[in-house]
Protein backbone atom coordinates (compact mmCIF):
# COMPACT_ATOMS: atom_id res chain seq x y z
CA UNK A 1 0.00 0.00 0.00
CA UNK A 2 1.56 3.21 -1.06
CA UNK A 3 -0.91 6.00 -0.46
CA UNK A 4 -0.09 8.32 2.38
CA UNK A 5 -3.75 8.98 3.03
CA UNK A 6 -7.18 8.77 1.43
CA UNK A 7 -6.77 12.38 0.42
CA UNK A 8 -3.60 11.52 -1.47
CA UNK A 9 -5.39 8.62 -3.12
CA UNK A 10 -8.22 10.80 -4.38
CA UNK A 11 -5.77 13.43 -5.49
CA UNK A 12 -3.82 11.04 -7.72
CA UNK A 13 -0.75 13.27 -7.67
CA UNK A 14 -2.71 16.17 -9.13
CA UNK A 15 -4.21 14.12 -11.93
CA UNK A 16 -7.45 13.48 -10.08
CA UNK A 17 -9.70 14.81 -12.86
CA UNK A 18 -8.17 12.72 -15.63
CA UNK A 19 -7.87 9.48 -13.73
CA UNK A 20 -11.25 9.55 -12.00
CA UNK A 21 -13.08 10.80 -15.07
CA UNK A 22 -11.64 7.90 -17.06
CA UNK A 23 -12.59 5.25 -14.55
CA UNK A 24 -15.87 6.94 -13.79
CA UNK A 25 -16.85 7.22 -17.46
CA UNK A 26 -15.97 3.56 -17.98
CA UNK A 27 -18.13 2.53 -15.04
CA UNK A 28 -21.00 4.77 -16.18
CA UNK A 29 -20.90 3.44 -19.75
CA UNK A 30 -20.84 -0.19 -18.70
CA UNK A 31 -23.57 0.23 -16.09
CA UNK A 32 -25.69 2.17 -18.59
CA UNK A 33 -25.26 -0.69 -21.05
CA UNK A 34 -26.47 -3.19 -18.47
CA UNK A 35 -29.46 -1.07 -17.50
CA UNK A 36 -30.44 -0.41 -21.10
CA UNK A 37 -30.28 -4.12 -21.81
CA UNK A 38 -32.44 -4.95 -18.82
CA UNK A 39 -35.01 -2.48 -20.03
CA UNK A 40 -34.90 -3.99 -23.52
CA UNK A 41 -35.24 -7.45 -22.05
CA UNK A 42 -38.21 -6.48 -19.90
CA UNK A 43 -39.94 -4.96 -22.90
CA UNK A 44 -39.28 -8.02 -25.04
CA UNK A 45 -40.67 -10.30 -22.35
CA UNK A 46 -43.72 -8.11 -21.92
CA UNK A 47 -44.48 -8.17 -25.63
CA UNK A 48 -43.92 -11.91 -25.77
CA UNK A 49 -46.37 -12.36 -22.90
CA UNK A 50 -48.98 -10.29 -24.66
CA UNK A 51 -48.52 -12.31 -27.81
CA UNK A 52 -48.67 -15.60 -25.96
CA UNK A 53 -51.90 -14.71 -24.21
CA UNK A 54 -53.60 -12.80 -26.99
CA UNK B 1 -19.17 -40.94 -29.03
CA UNK B 2 -21.49 -38.88 -31.12
CA UNK B 3 -21.14 -35.26 -30.21
CA UNK B 4 -23.94 -33.17 -31.57
CA UNK B 5 -22.03 -29.99 -32.33
CA UNK B 6 -25.13 -28.28 -33.52
CA UNK B 7 -27.33 -29.00 -30.55
CA UNK B 8 -27.13 -25.46 -29.29
CA UNK B 9 -27.17 -23.81 -32.68
CA UNK B 10 -30.86 -23.07 -32.62
CA UNK B 11 -32.28 -20.17 -30.66
CA UNK B 12 -34.61 -22.53 -28.87
CA UNK B 13 -31.87 -24.56 -27.24
CA UNK B 14 -29.40 -21.76 -26.82
CA UNK B 15 -31.79 -19.43 -25.00
CA UNK B 16 -31.86 -21.34 -21.71
CA UNK B 17 -28.18 -22.24 -21.95
CA UNK B 18 -27.25 -18.60 -22.38
CA UNK B 19 -29.43 -17.73 -19.43
CA UNK B 20 -27.54 -20.16 -17.21
CA UNK B 21 -24.16 -18.93 -18.41
CA UNK B 22 -24.72 -15.25 -17.76
CA UNK B 23 -24.36 -15.26 -13.94
CA UNK B 24 -21.08 -17.17 -14.16
CA UNK B 25 -19.53 -14.64 -16.48
CA UNK B 26 -20.95 -11.76 -14.50
CA UNK B 27 -19.28 -13.05 -11.33
CA UNK B 28 -16.02 -13.70 -13.13
CA UNK B 29 -16.08 -10.18 -14.50
CA UNK B 30 -16.66 -8.73 -11.04
CA UNK B 31 -13.90 -10.85 -9.51
CA UNK B 32 -11.36 -9.92 -12.16
CA UNK B 33 -12.34 -6.27 -11.94
CA UNK B 34 -11.87 -6.16 -8.19
CA UNK B 35 -8.50 -7.89 -8.48
CA UNK B 36 -7.42 -5.67 -11.37
CA UNK B 37 -8.47 -2.44 -9.69
CA UNK B 38 -6.81 -3.47 -6.46
CA UNK B 39 -3.53 -4.16 -8.22
CA UNK B 40 -3.90 -1.10 -10.36
CA UNK B 41 -4.43 1.30 -7.51
CA UNK B 42 -2.98 -0.30 -4.41
CA UNK B 43 -0.05 -2.37 -5.61
CA UNK B 44 1.28 -0.88 -8.83
CA UNK B 45 3.87 1.77 -8.06
CA UNK B 46 3.87 5.37 -9.21
CA UNK B 47 5.45 5.79 -12.60
CA UNK B 48 8.69 7.73 -12.64
CA UNK B 49 7.87 9.85 -15.69
CA UNK B 50 4.12 10.01 -15.77
CA UNK B 51 3.17 10.13 -12.13
CA UNK B 52 -0.24 8.87 -11.22
CA UNK B 53 -1.83 9.73 -14.56
CA UNK B 54 -0.47 6.55 -16.10
CA UNK B 55 -3.06 4.58 -14.14
CA UNK B 56 -5.52 5.41 -16.90
CA UNK B 57 -3.90 2.60 -18.88
CA UNK B 58 -5.74 0.18 -16.60
CA UNK B 59 -8.92 1.04 -18.49
CA UNK B 60 -7.55 2.50 -21.72
CA UNK B 61 -5.50 -0.46 -22.87
CA UNK B 62 -8.01 -3.18 -21.93
CA UNK B 63 -10.77 -1.20 -23.64
CA UNK B 64 -8.66 -0.86 -26.78
CA UNK B 65 -7.80 -4.56 -26.76
CA UNK B 66 -11.45 -5.50 -26.33
CA UNK B 67 -12.53 -3.18 -29.13
CA UNK B 68 -10.27 -5.04 -31.52
CA UNK B 69 -10.95 -8.54 -30.18
CA UNK B 70 -14.71 -8.00 -30.31
CA UNK B 71 -14.56 -6.87 -33.93
CA UNK B 72 -12.67 -9.99 -34.91
CA UNK B 73 -15.01 -12.28 -32.97
CA UNK B 74 -17.99 -10.43 -34.46
CA UNK B 75 -16.60 -11.01 -37.95
CA UNK B 76 -16.04 -14.66 -37.04
CA UNK B 77 -19.67 -15.13 -36.04
CA UNK B 78 -20.69 -13.26 -39.19
CA UNK B 79 -18.62 -15.57 -41.35
CA UNK B 80 -20.09 -18.61 -39.61
CA UNK B 81 -23.59 -17.25 -40.10
CA UNK B 82 -23.00 -16.74 -43.81
CA UNK B 83 -21.30 -20.10 -44.31
CA UNK B 84 -23.84 -22.17 -42.37
CA UNK B 85 -26.82 -19.92 -43.07
CA UNK B 86 -27.38 -19.96 -39.31
CA UNK B 87 -29.40 -17.15 -37.85
CA UNK B 88 -28.09 -17.66 -34.32
CA UNK B 89 -24.54 -16.92 -35.46
CA UNK B 90 -25.76 -13.73 -37.08
CA UNK B 91 -27.59 -12.82 -33.86
CA UNK B 92 -24.35 -13.28 -31.91
CA UNK B 93 -22.58 -10.86 -34.24
CA UNK B 94 -25.41 -8.39 -33.77
CA UNK B 95 -25.20 -8.84 -30.01
CA UNK B 96 -21.50 -8.04 -29.88
CA UNK B 97 -21.48 -4.88 -31.98
CA UNK B 98 -22.83 -2.32 -29.48
CA UNK B 99 -20.42 -3.50 -26.77
CA UNK B 100 -17.54 -3.27 -29.21
CA UNK B 101 -18.55 0.25 -30.14
CA UNK B 102 -18.75 1.27 -26.47
CA UNK B 103 -15.26 -0.08 -25.76
CA UNK B 104 -13.91 1.72 -28.81
CA UNK B 105 -15.51 4.93 -27.58
CA UNK B 106 -14.03 4.40 -24.11
CA UNK B 107 -10.60 3.69 -25.58
CA UNK B 108 -10.77 6.97 -27.48
CA UNK B 109 -11.97 9.08 -24.56
CA UNK B 110 -9.60 7.58 -22.00
CA UNK B 111 -6.81 7.88 -24.53
CA UNK B 112 -7.64 11.53 -24.89
CA UNK B 113 -7.77 11.98 -21.10
CA UNK B 114 -4.37 10.33 -20.83
CA UNK B 115 -2.92 12.46 -23.59
CA UNK B 116 -3.96 15.82 -22.17
CA UNK B 117 -1.90 15.76 -18.97
CA UNK B 118 0.96 13.92 -20.64
CA UNK B 119 1.40 15.73 -23.91
CA UNK B 120 -0.73 18.81 -23.50
CA UNK B 121 -3.35 18.23 -26.18
CA UNK B 122 -6.76 16.62 -26.00
CA UNK B 123 -6.26 14.74 -29.22
CA UNK B 124 -3.20 13.27 -30.88
CA UNK B 125 -3.35 12.00 -34.43
CA UNK B 126 -1.07 9.09 -33.78
CA UNK B 127 -1.46 5.81 -35.62
CA UNK B 128 -3.17 3.90 -32.82
CA UNK B 129 -5.72 6.49 -31.74
CA UNK B 130 -6.57 7.30 -35.36
CA UNK B 131 -7.03 3.60 -36.10
CA UNK B 132 -9.32 3.33 -33.06
CA UNK B 133 -11.36 6.20 -34.45
CA UNK B 134 -11.71 4.44 -37.79
CA UNK B 135 -12.66 1.23 -35.96
CA UNK B 136 -15.47 3.19 -34.30
CA UNK B 137 -16.70 4.20 -37.76
CA UNK B 138 -16.63 0.55 -38.82
CA UNK B 139 -18.71 -0.47 -35.80
CA UNK B 140 -21.18 2.37 -36.36
CA UNK B 141 -21.48 1.46 -40.03
CA UNK B 142 -22.29 -2.14 -39.12
CA UNK B 143 -24.92 -1.09 -36.60
CA UNK B 144 -26.40 1.51 -38.96
CA UNK B 145 -26.62 -0.92 -41.86
CA UNK B 146 -28.38 -3.57 -39.79
CA UNK B 147 -30.86 -1.16 -38.28
CA UNK B 148 -31.76 0.36 -41.64
CA UNK B 149 -32.68 -2.91 -43.32
CA UNK B 150 -36.15 -4.11 -42.40
CA UNK B 151 -35.91 -7.77 -43.36
CA UNK B 152 -34.00 -9.48 -40.52
CA UNK B 153 -32.35 -12.16 -42.64
CA UNK B 154 -31.21 -9.64 -45.22
CA UNK B 155 -29.91 -7.45 -42.41
CA UNK B 156 -28.03 -10.44 -40.96
CA UNK B 157 -26.33 -11.30 -44.23
CA UNK B 158 -25.63 -7.73 -45.32
CA UNK B 159 -24.11 -6.91 -41.94
CA UNK B 160 -22.08 -10.11 -42.05
CA UNK B 161 -20.64 -9.23 -45.45
CA UNK B 162 -19.84 -5.73 -44.24
CA UNK B 163 -18.10 -7.11 -41.15
CA UNK B 164 -16.00 -9.43 -43.31
CA UNK B 165 -15.07 -6.61 -45.69
CA UNK B 166 -14.17 -4.55 -42.63
CA UNK B 167 -12.00 -7.23 -41.07
CA UNK B 168 -10.05 -7.63 -44.30
CA UNK B 169 -9.58 -3.88 -44.51
CA UNK B 170 -8.51 -3.30 -40.90
CA UNK B 171 -4.87 -4.36 -41.44
CA UNK B 172 -4.72 -2.27 -44.62
CA UNK B 173 -6.20 0.74 -42.85
CA UNK B 174 -3.84 0.31 -39.89
CA UNK B 175 -0.84 0.05 -42.17
CA UNK B 176 -1.82 3.11 -44.14
CA UNK B 177 -2.44 5.14 -40.98
CA UNK B 178 0.96 4.13 -39.59
CA UNK B 179 2.52 5.15 -42.90
CA UNK B 180 0.69 8.46 -42.78
CA UNK B 181 1.80 9.02 -39.24
CA UNK B 182 5.49 8.42 -39.92
CA UNK B 183 5.37 10.72 -42.92
CA UNK B 184 3.98 13.57 -40.91
CA UNK B 185 6.18 12.93 -37.93
CA UNK B 186 6.21 16.40 -36.48
CA UNK B 187 6.26 15.44 -32.83
CA UNK B 188 7.39 12.14 -31.44
CA UNK B 189 4.18 11.77 -29.54
CA UNK B 190 2.91 8.28 -29.58
CA UNK B 191 0.48 6.39 -27.44
CA UNK B 192 3.04 3.63 -27.63
CA UNK B 193 5.18 5.64 -25.23
CA UNK B 194 3.65 3.82 -22.33
CA UNK B 195 5.53 3.78 -19.05
CA UNK B 196 8.14 1.15 -18.64
CA UNK B 197 6.08 -1.85 -17.77
CA UNK B 198 6.68 -3.07 -14.28
CA UNK B 199 5.27 -6.55 -13.83
CA UNK B 200 2.56 -5.38 -11.48
CA UNK B 201 1.34 -2.90 -14.09
CA UNK B 202 1.15 -5.67 -16.67
CA UNK B 203 -0.74 -7.95 -14.33
CA UNK B 204 -3.14 -5.15 -13.51
CA UNK B 205 -3.82 -4.54 -17.19
CA UNK B 206 -4.29 -8.23 -17.89
CA UNK B 207 -6.73 -8.61 -15.03
CA UNK B 208 -8.76 -5.64 -16.21
CA UNK B 209 -8.68 -7.03 -19.76
CA UNK B 210 -10.02 -10.34 -18.46
CA UNK B 211 -12.68 -8.47 -16.51
CA UNK B 212 -13.78 -6.64 -19.67
CA UNK B 213 -13.75 -9.90 -21.59
CA UNK B 214 -15.97 -11.71 -19.09
CA UNK B 215 -18.24 -8.68 -19.03
CA UNK B 216 -18.47 -8.72 -22.81
CA UNK B 217 -19.46 -12.37 -22.87
CA UNK B 218 -22.11 -11.83 -20.20
CA UNK B 219 -23.53 -8.76 -21.96
CA UNK B 220 -23.46 -10.40 -25.36
CA UNK B 221 -25.37 -13.40 -23.99
CA UNK B 222 -27.91 -11.07 -22.40
CA UNK B 223 -28.32 -9.15 -25.62
CA UNK B 224 -28.59 -12.23 -27.81
CA UNK B 225 -31.42 -13.46 -25.59
CA UNK B 226 -33.19 -10.15 -26.15
CA UNK B 227 -32.65 -10.44 -29.88
CA UNK B 228 -33.98 -13.97 -29.86
CA UNK B 229 -37.09 -12.90 -27.99
CA UNK B 230 -37.66 -10.01 -30.36
CA UNK B 231 -37.19 -11.95 -33.55
CA UNK B 232 -38.72 -15.27 -32.60
CA UNK B 233 -41.62 -13.75 -30.70
CA UNK B 234 -44.36 -15.59 -32.54
CA UNK B 235 -42.74 -19.00 -32.45
CA UNK B 236 -43.94 -21.79 -30.20
CA UNK B 237 -40.88 -22.17 -28.04
CA UNK B 238 -41.04 -18.54 -26.94
CA UNK B 239 -44.66 -18.94 -25.99
CA UNK B 240 -43.72 -21.98 -23.92
CA UNK B 241 -41.00 -20.20 -21.97
CA UNK B 242 -41.51 -20.06 -18.24
CA UNK B 243 -40.79 -16.34 -18.12
CA UNK B 244 -43.48 -15.75 -20.70
CA UNK B 245 -46.05 -18.13 -19.32
CA UNK B 246 -45.85 -16.98 -15.74
CA UNK C 1 -18.50 -14.36 -71.79
CA UNK C 2 -16.64 -11.48 -73.32
CA UNK C 3 -19.77 -10.57 -75.25
CA UNK C 4 -21.87 -10.27 -72.15
CA UNK C 5 -19.23 -8.14 -70.49
CA UNK C 6 -19.00 -5.75 -73.40
CA UNK C 7 -22.77 -5.63 -73.67
CA UNK C 8 -23.20 -4.64 -70.04
CA UNK C 9 -20.48 -2.03 -70.39
CA UNK C 10 -21.97 -0.57 -73.57
CA UNK C 11 -25.45 -0.52 -72.09
CA UNK C 12 -24.36 1.35 -68.98
CA UNK C 13 -22.35 3.85 -70.98
CA UNK C 14 -25.25 4.40 -73.34
CA UNK C 15 -27.65 4.96 -70.45
CA UNK C 16 -25.20 7.38 -68.84
CA UNK C 17 -24.83 9.21 -72.11
CA UNK C 18 -28.57 9.70 -72.28
CA UNK C 19 -28.59 11.10 -68.77
CA UNK C 20 -25.68 13.42 -69.16
CA UNK C 21 -26.63 15.14 -65.95
CA UNK C 22 -24.89 12.36 -64.03
CA UNK C 23 -21.46 13.29 -65.33
CA UNK C 24 -22.21 16.95 -64.94
CA UNK C 25 -23.41 16.69 -61.32
CA UNK C 26 -20.31 14.80 -60.26
CA UNK C 27 -18.03 17.33 -61.92
CA UNK C 28 -19.89 20.32 -60.55
CA UNK C 29 -19.85 18.86 -57.06
CA UNK C 30 -16.10 18.34 -57.30
CA UNK C 31 -15.72 21.92 -58.52
CA UNK C 32 -17.96 23.43 -55.88
CA UNK C 33 -16.45 21.56 -52.96
CA UNK C 34 -12.92 22.48 -53.99
CA UNK C 35 -14.00 26.10 -54.27
CA UNK C 36 -15.43 26.09 -50.77
CA UNK C 37 -12.14 25.53 -49.00
CA UNK C 38 -10.36 28.66 -50.18
CA UNK C 39 -13.49 30.59 -49.31
CA UNK C 40 -13.39 29.14 -45.84
CA UNK C 41 -9.65 29.28 -45.24
CA UNK C 42 -8.33 32.23 -47.21
CA UNK C 43 -6.72 32.73 -50.58
CA UNK C 44 -3.05 32.60 -49.63
CA UNK C 45 -1.27 30.46 -52.20
CA UNK C 46 1.15 29.03 -49.67
CA UNK C 47 -1.66 27.80 -47.43
CA UNK C 48 -3.69 26.54 -50.35
CA UNK C 49 -0.89 24.58 -51.88
CA UNK C 50 -0.19 22.89 -48.57
CA UNK C 51 -3.79 21.78 -48.12
CA UNK C 52 -4.31 21.02 -51.79
CA UNK C 53 -3.49 17.29 -51.79
CA UNK C 54 -5.88 16.50 -48.95
CA UNK C 55 -8.65 18.79 -50.07
CA UNK C 56 -8.62 17.69 -53.69
CA UNK C 57 -8.61 14.04 -52.74
CA UNK C 58 -11.45 14.43 -50.24
CA UNK C 59 -13.45 16.34 -52.84
CA UNK C 60 -12.79 13.56 -55.36
CA UNK C 61 -13.86 10.93 -52.80
CA UNK C 62 -17.10 12.70 -52.02
CA UNK C 63 -17.90 13.44 -55.65
CA UNK C 64 -17.41 9.79 -56.58
CA UNK C 65 -19.59 8.70 -53.71
CA UNK C 66 -22.56 10.80 -54.79
CA UNK C 67 -23.18 8.71 -57.84
CA UNK C 68 -22.88 5.35 -56.11
CA UNK C 69 -26.56 5.02 -55.20
CA UNK C 70 -27.44 5.03 -58.86
CA UNK C 71 -25.02 2.25 -59.68
CA UNK C 72 -27.49 -0.54 -59.13
CA UNK C 73 -30.70 1.23 -58.16
CA UNK C 74 -32.02 1.94 -61.65
CA UNK C 75 -31.34 -1.62 -62.80
CA UNK C 76 -32.99 -2.93 -59.66
CA UNK C 77 -36.05 -0.79 -60.31
CA UNK C 78 -36.62 -1.93 -63.87
CA UNK C 79 -35.82 -5.59 -63.27
CA UNK C 80 -32.65 -5.84 -65.32
CA UNK C 81 -30.60 -6.50 -62.19
CA UNK C 82 -32.54 -9.70 -61.58
CA UNK C 83 -31.81 -10.70 -65.15
CA UNK C 84 -28.14 -10.23 -64.48
CA UNK C 85 -28.39 -12.42 -61.40
CA UNK C 86 -30.11 -15.12 -63.41
CA UNK C 87 -27.75 -14.91 -66.36
CA UNK C 88 -25.29 -17.76 -66.91
CA UNK C 89 -22.34 -15.39 -66.90
CA UNK C 90 -20.68 -14.89 -63.53
CA UNK C 91 -22.26 -12.00 -61.67
CA UNK C 92 -18.87 -10.75 -60.55
CA UNK C 93 -17.85 -10.30 -64.17
CA UNK C 94 -20.95 -8.35 -65.07
CA UNK C 95 -20.44 -6.25 -61.98
CA UNK C 96 -16.93 -5.40 -63.15
CA UNK C 97 -18.39 -4.08 -66.37
CA UNK C 98 -20.85 -1.90 -64.49
CA UNK C 99 -18.12 -0.58 -62.22
CA UNK C 100 -15.95 0.23 -65.20
CA UNK C 101 -18.82 2.17 -66.74
CA UNK C 102 -19.30 4.00 -63.46
CA UNK C 103 -15.63 4.89 -63.35
CA UNK C 104 -15.62 6.14 -66.93
CA UNK C 105 -18.64 8.31 -66.23
CA UNK C 106 -17.77 9.58 -62.74
CA UNK C 107 -14.13 8.85 -62.00
CA UNK C 108 -12.41 9.75 -65.23
CA UNK C 109 -13.95 13.24 -65.52
CA UNK C 110 -12.66 14.04 -62.04
CA UNK C 111 -9.19 12.91 -63.10
CA UNK C 112 -9.39 15.17 -66.14
CA UNK C 113 -10.73 18.19 -64.27
CA UNK C 114 -8.29 17.86 -61.39
CA UNK C 115 -5.31 19.66 -62.95
CA UNK C 116 -7.43 22.74 -63.52
CA UNK C 117 -8.56 22.76 -59.90
CA UNK C 118 -4.95 22.09 -58.93
CA UNK C 119 -3.94 25.29 -60.64
CA UNK C 120 -6.46 27.13 -58.49
CA UNK C 121 -4.59 25.72 -55.52
CA UNK C 122 -1.22 26.94 -56.77
CA UNK C 123 0.12 23.49 -57.46
CA UNK C 124 3.27 23.34 -59.57
CA UNK C 125 3.70 21.32 -62.77
CA UNK C 126 5.25 18.26 -61.17
CA UNK C 127 2.65 18.12 -58.45
CA UNK C 128 -0.14 18.47 -61.01
CA UNK C 129 1.24 15.54 -62.97
CA UNK C 130 1.45 13.41 -59.86
CA UNK C 131 -2.07 14.48 -58.92
CA UNK C 132 -3.48 13.28 -62.22
CA UNK C 133 -1.51 10.05 -62.04
CA UNK C 134 -2.53 9.42 -58.45
CA UNK C 135 -6.19 10.04 -59.19
CA UNK C 136 -5.95 7.82 -62.24
CA UNK C 137 -4.53 5.01 -60.14
CA UNK C 138 -6.74 5.55 -57.12
CA UNK C 139 -10.21 6.35 -58.45
CA UNK C 140 -10.78 2.80 -59.76
CA UNK C 141 -10.35 1.57 -56.20
CA UNK C 142 -12.93 4.12 -55.10
CA UNK C 143 -15.45 2.89 -57.65
CA UNK C 144 -14.75 -0.74 -56.79
CA UNK C 145 -15.04 -0.34 -53.04
CA UNK C 146 -18.02 1.97 -53.45
CA UNK C 147 -19.82 -0.70 -55.44
CA UNK C 148 -19.81 -2.97 -52.38
CA UNK C 149 -21.51 -0.24 -50.39
CA UNK C 150 -24.01 0.42 -53.16
CA UNK C 151 -24.89 -3.27 -53.39
CA UNK C 152 -25.31 -3.66 -49.62
CA UNK C 153 -27.65 -0.68 -49.31
CA UNK C 154 -29.72 -1.39 -52.39
CA UNK C 155 -33.27 -0.17 -51.91
CA UNK C 156 -32.69 0.93 -48.33
CA UNK C 157 -34.13 4.23 -47.15
CA UNK C 158 -31.54 6.92 -46.74
CA UNK C 159 -28.99 4.84 -48.59
CA UNK C 160 -27.03 7.87 -49.77
CA UNK C 161 -25.83 8.79 -46.32
CA UNK C 162 -25.55 5.16 -45.27
CA UNK C 163 -23.22 4.43 -48.19
CA UNK C 164 -21.03 7.30 -47.03
CA UNK C 165 -20.83 5.88 -43.51
CA UNK C 166 -19.99 2.42 -44.79
CA UNK C 167 -17.59 3.27 -47.52
CA UNK C 168 -15.61 6.30 -46.32
CA UNK C 169 -13.63 4.38 -43.66
CA UNK C 170 -12.66 1.90 -46.37
CA UNK C 171 -11.52 4.78 -48.59
CA UNK C 172 -8.99 5.99 -46.04
CA UNK C 173 -5.95 4.05 -47.33
CA UNK C 174 -6.54 5.37 -50.86
CA UNK C 175 -6.87 8.88 -49.46
CA UNK C 176 -3.66 8.58 -47.46
CA UNK C 177 -1.60 7.21 -50.31
CA UNK C 178 -3.12 9.53 -52.90
CA UNK C 179 -2.73 12.74 -50.95
CA UNK C 180 0.67 11.55 -49.78
CA UNK C 181 1.81 11.16 -53.37
CA UNK C 182 0.96 14.75 -54.24
CA UNK C 183 2.42 16.07 -51.01
CA UNK C 184 5.64 14.15 -51.63
CA UNK C 185 6.07 15.61 -55.08
CA UNK C 186 5.37 19.07 -53.69
CA UNK C 187 8.33 18.62 -51.37
CA UNK C 188 10.54 17.46 -54.16
CA UNK C 189 10.51 13.82 -53.08
CA UNK C 190 9.67 10.83 -55.16
CA UNK C 191 6.03 9.83 -55.15
CA UNK C 192 6.82 6.38 -56.44
CA UNK C 193 6.12 4.53 -53.21
CA UNK C 194 2.75 6.19 -52.80
CA UNK C 195 1.79 5.60 -56.41
CA UNK C 196 2.79 1.94 -56.18
CA UNK C 197 0.66 1.54 -53.07
CA UNK C 198 -2.23 3.24 -54.83
CA UNK C 199 -1.89 0.86 -57.74
CA UNK C 200 -1.76 -2.02 -55.27
CA UNK C 201 -5.00 -0.82 -53.65
CA UNK C 202 -6.72 -0.67 -57.01
CA UNK C 203 -5.47 -4.08 -58.06
CA UNK C 204 -6.48 -5.68 -54.78
CA UNK C 205 -9.93 -4.08 -55.04
CA UNK C 206 -10.18 -5.27 -58.63
CA UNK C 207 -9.64 -8.82 -57.48
CA UNK C 208 -11.82 -8.81 -54.35
CA UNK C 209 -14.48 -6.14 -54.73
CA UNK C 210 -16.47 -7.62 -57.65
CA UNK C 211 -16.93 -10.88 -55.74
CA UNK C 212 -17.97 -9.07 -52.59
CA UNK C 213 -20.32 -6.87 -54.64
CA UNK C 214 -21.86 -9.89 -56.33
CA UNK C 215 -22.41 -11.54 -52.95
CA UNK C 216 -23.94 -8.32 -51.63
CA UNK C 217 -26.25 -8.10 -54.65
CA UNK C 218 -27.51 -11.62 -54.06
CA UNK C 219 -28.12 -10.76 -50.42
CA UNK C 220 -29.98 -7.59 -51.32
CA UNK C 221 -32.10 -8.94 -54.12
CA UNK C 222 -33.11 -12.33 -52.85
Amino acid sequence: MQWASWAAFFNMGGYAFYVWFSFGLTAVCLIWEILALRKRSAQALRLSRLLAQG
Amino acid sequence: MNINWFKYSSPQTFYPLAGRMIPWFAWLATAFAIAGLYIGFAIAPTDFQQGEAYRIIFVHVPAAWMSMVIYIVMAGWAALGLALNARLSAMMAQALAPTGAIFTFLALVTGSLWGKPMWGTWWVWDARLTSELILLFLYLGFIALQSSIDDPRRADRAGALLALVGVVNVPIIYFSVKWWNTLHQGSTISMGAAPKMVTTMLIGMLLMALAFWMYTIAIALMRVRCIMLERERSSEWVKQLSEVNS
Amino acid sequence: MNDAWVTVLRRDLLLALRRRSDVATTLFFFLIVSSLFPLGIGPEPAVLSSIAPGVLWVAALLAGMLSLTRLFATDFADGSLEQMLLAPQPLALQVTAKILAHWIVCGLPVVLLAPIIGLQYALSGDALLVLVLALLLGTPALSLIGAIGAALTLGVRGSGLLIALLVLPLYIPVLIFGAGAVAASQHGMSAQAHLSLLAACSLLSLVLAPMATAAALRISVE
